[in-house]
């Protein structure tokens, strides 16, 4: 395994029953980079996103072949525990989805499930993760209010901060500004290239510009296969495959 | 089949009308009739809402004022005397309130660990439809048998004797099937958008259930509860044989005791008694406290729901 590549794909395949979703996908994601998955709806890229922490674990009926190496190690083999696995890799979701507590108990509760219980410590990783990404000035003073009253481009920030506090190593992001307004989608954007300094994000996106100009690469995927996977500036300026310039040129998708 | 599909499609084509056709069908001008339609379904729904308040209202209403005078401190606070013509019915109310309250304690946990198996960890296959299919028939399972299973197995088989404890076994098995079915609507009703959220975290499924989805469950589930209260506390025939004493003016000490409860006692009063007619007022006057009992442990419920809610929105 290349020393740069924190999650590597060999010959990945996923079925939902025969259903056969993903096909024979290899491709690297590269540390401290932001990566981007594009394709038009219902191509595979939040099922492929979805398997590098093994969300689709809790869907029934689903098979995996290949293997998926994090950190040279292979997610789906029987002895790891999905649990470790997505302390390491935290997602982002579609529709923001804070849980109906505090800001505060938001970021806390996995940390604190996890075994961090000093207060101080608490503290300090909230402020932490809300400073990361870069909702702290807004919220310092309602740590206490509940985090359903927060905008929805807030509530996403607040779901960055909160997978940010475990510390991850990856952050897969499933569309995280299909939901918001520009506003909040260039905040979002303008944080994530913060945040490629410390670790590696994947980020599936159904909006081409947004893929430009946040990745370092981007994969294009049809019909469960990878198209093409290259530099973002290469995909979209001088494409090899026809199927990737007829969809960046909004031809088909 | 395809030949079929196909001929289908065909013959679709030809009954198939032309735009001008269509647009002549569609209904043009007038909207009178329709309107007419309107008011007449709008009444009909009017009106059946009207119907169940009355009725509620009336029976309430006939309730109380037959029941009303009978009512003074000394109904609430004495036993019986006189062979049950006069005094109170104080060990009736404690006595419900305990087998309800026991009940309760009895069905709430077992209902909404079985209601978390069913909706968050089973496999969804024939098994568990059989055993939902199976929970919905005890749901229907006339009381009487209840209080025959429960003198068959509590009071005799496992030698408790007919005491409260039997008594709320018997009362919490009733309501069980009811529990489960509301904990279980409550549990599916949390958006899977929570569960992938803690998951995704890195949070155990078995903390996901307990830190998040349950507590967010906690007022569908209390809901349920609130209709297994009002169960409990007005059934009669199951803690007949188990539980219920025709009269013991000496309070209950322990959960081996027997003691009075507010159905049975309805039902002793109206049936059994020597002086019958006598007694009308106080029967009145005990349904109105078991109607009151109901209320009052259905609020405390709403009361409890209700701060939830409005603690856990989104």
């Amino acid at each position: 395994m290349d020393d740069n590549h924190i999650i590597e794909l060999n010959g990945v395949n996923f079925f939902y029953g025969d259903f056969m979703a993903i096909s024979d996908v290899t491709m690297a994601f590269e540390k401290n980079r932001v990566t981007a998955l594009i394709g038009p709806s219902g191509c595979g890229k939040s099922t492929l996103l979805r398997l590098l922490n093994r969300m689709n674990d809790l869907i029934t009926g689903t098979r995996i072949e290949g293997e998926i190496l994090f950190d040279g190690k292979d997610i789906y083999a029987p002895e790891v525990d999905p649990v470790d696995v997505r302390r390491r890799i935290g997602m982002v979701f579609q529709k923001p989805n804070p849980f109906p507590k505090s800001i505060f108990n938001n970021i806390t509760y996995a940390p604190k499930l996890a075994g961090i219980t000093g207060r101080s410590d608490l503290e300090y990783l909230v402020e932490e993760s809300l400073k990361q990404a870069v909702l702290w000035d807004e919220v310092k003073d309602i740590l206490d209010r509940s985090a359903m009253t927060l905008s929805g481009g807030q509530q996403q920030r607040l779901c960055i901060a909160r997978a940010l506090a475990m510390k991850p190593d990856v952050l897969l992001m499933d569309e995280p500004t299909s939901a918001l307004d520009p506003i909040s989608t260039a905040k979002i954007e303008e944080l994530i290239g913060e945040l490629e300094k410390n670790l590696a994000i994947i980020i599936v996106t159904h909006n081409m510009q947004q893929a430009a100009r946040v990745s370092s690469k981007t994969g294009f995927l049809y019909l469960g296969r990878l198209i093409e996977y290259n530099v973002t500036e290469k995909i979209f300026t001088n494409p090899d495959m026809k199927q990737t310039e007829d969809y960046i040129t909004g031809r088909f998708g | 089949m395809k030949g079929t599909v196909g001929f289908q499609a065909a013959s679709r084509a030809i009954q198939q009308s032309s735009p001008d056709e269509m647009k002549r069908k569609l209904p043009r001008g007038s909207l009178r009739w329709r309107y007419l339609k309107q008011q007449i379904f709008f009444t009909v729904v009017r009106l059946s809402a009207l119907i169940i308040s009355l009725s509620l209202g009336g029976l309430i209403l006939y309730i109380t004022v037959q029941g009303l005078p009978a009512i003074n401190w000394d109904f609430l606070t004495l036993p019986p005397t006189d062979s049950m013509t006069k005094g109170g019915i104080m060990p009736a109310i404690l006595g419900t309130l305990y087998l309800t309250i026991g009940a309760i304690a009895v069905a709430l946990p077992l209902g909404v660990a079985s209601a978390v198996y069913l909706a968050e960890y089973a496999k969804q296959g024939r098994f568990i439809r059989l055993v939902r299919i199976g929970i919905n028939c005890l749901a229907g399972v006339p009381s009487v048998v209840f209080g025959l299973f429960g003198l068959g197995f509590f009071v005799v088989f496992l030698q408790f004797g007919s005491c409260i404890l039997s008594g709320a076994l018997t009362l919490g098995v009733l309501i069980l099937p009811t529990i489960i079915g509301a904990s279980e609507e409550a549990l599916k009703a949390v958006p899977q958008t929570f569960r992938e959220a803690s998951l995704a975290l890195g949070v155990s499924k078995w903390r996901t259930i307990y830190k998040i989805v349950l507590p967010l469950a906690l007022p569908g589930i209390l809901t349920g509860s609130i209709l297994g209260i009002g169960r409990a506390a007005g059934e009669t025939a199951p803690i007949m044989f188990t539980a219920a004493a025709f009269f013991t003016a000496k309070l209950p000490s322990s959960i081996f005791d027997e003691v009075m409860a507010l159905p049975y006692h309805i039902y002793v009063l109206a049936t059994a008694g020597t002086q019958i007619e006598l007694t009308r007022p106080l029967q009145f006057g005990t349904v109105l406290v078991l109607v009151g009992v109901v209320l009052g442990i259905d609020l405390v419920a709403i009361v409890i729901r209700s701060n939830m809610r409005r603690r856990k929105r989104w």
